[in-house]
């Protein structure tokens, strides 16, 4: 089979990592950081996700076809969010046409 | 090769037949990337309208529940990986038994969801008529988020639901000995879907229990 067997070593110490950021997050989101404690809080769903994507589903053993195409579908999400906000946040600039 | 018998006609090689199941897996799983993109960008849309209204609501979510079941779902992915660490070393036994605990921890992670529900039901915060906000000036708004919440947690549940469901064949599947080392195809393939699941959860916990916090 084309995939190597991982030690558990290195699933426990993701695991850990995993629990350690979901810990993490729920102490920042309690600090007052105004717009960071929205960024910390993505910064870190990210961490954990890119931690499950990499290591847990095996995409770091993967085919570079496979890898395109997790590559491709995150892509995707980006520009559906990045343009939703482009619209939706430069709607309130001076000039633009009021909201609704 | 042991394994020829296991290849189809039109495959060169289980290695192949392997990278090609693993493949359509991952095309599948993009289509629910797609399915919960819809929900996070009307999610994304709302939150930037009602900014306020939207951080108020997360004053009524229970996050001490909402953070136990993201450790248990954490716990149910680690789980799934061993299961696959042994379905690929051919220990039946211990496919078993990690199977077991990671449909054990999906069913307790569906039941502290339900205790969630039940809250929210108690508390009024089920959008529709028998809706009632604290905060009145927000109510119409908060209704909106509280709509996503149980919109984005009932697919996520039911996807959970559907993972449970996927988890019992795999261990009947097991316990019939049709697994090997060199033949394990579906519970790899169960355990990408599992683990999709566990990031759709990672990416809404801090959504919809955490933002808002400190106002």
């Amino acid at each position: 089979m084309s995939h190597n067997v991982v030690p558990v070593r290195v699933y426990l110490i993701v695991f850990l990592g995993l629990i350690a950021l979901t810990i993490t997050t729920v102490l920042v989101s309690k600090v007052q950081l105004g717009e960071y404690n929205f960024i910390v809080a993505m910064t870190i769903a990210v961490m954990k996700g890119s931690l499950v994507v990499w290591f847990f589903m095996h995409v770091n053993q993967s085919t570079s076809l496979t890898r395109l195409f997790v590559a491709a579908g995150f892509f995707w999400m980006a520009i559906l969010i990045v343009f939703i906000l482009s619209d939706y946040l430069s709607r309130g600039w001076p000039g633009a046409a009021p909201l609704r | 090769m042991a394994t020829d018998a296991l290849v189809r006609h039109h495959f060169d090689t289980a290695e192949q037949q392997e990278e090609s199941s693993t493949l359509g897996m991952w095309v599948f799983l993009l289509t629910e990337i797609m399915f919960f993109a819809g929900m996070f960008g009307g999610y994304t849309v709302y939150r930037n309208i009602y900014p306020d209204a939207f951080g108020s609501t997360s004053r009524y979510m229970n996050v001490t529940l909402g953070a136990l079941n993201t450790a248990v779902l954490i716990c149910s992915s680690f789980t799934m990986a061993l299961a696959v660490r042994s379905a690929q070393l051919g220990y039946k036994r211990a496919l078993i038994i990690f199977l077991v605990l990671t449909l054990a921890l999906g069913c307790v992670f569906l039941g502290i969801k339900a205790v969630e529900y039940h809250e929210k039901w108690v508390d009024h915060h089920v959008p529709g008529p028998g809706f009632h906000y604290d905060e009145p000036r927000y109510a119409q708004q908060a209704q909106i988020l509280f709509f996503l919440y149980f919109a984005m947690t009932g697919m996520h549940a039911l996807h959970m639901i559907v993972g449970a469901g996927l988890l019992t064949t795999l261990i009947v599947m097991a316990a019939r000995n049709r697994f090997s080392s060199a033949w394990y195809t579906p519970v790899d393939l169960i355990g990408l879907y599992w683990h999709f699941v566990d990031i759709v959860w990672i990416f809404l916990f801090p959504l919809l229990y955490l933002i808002g916090r400190t106002r």
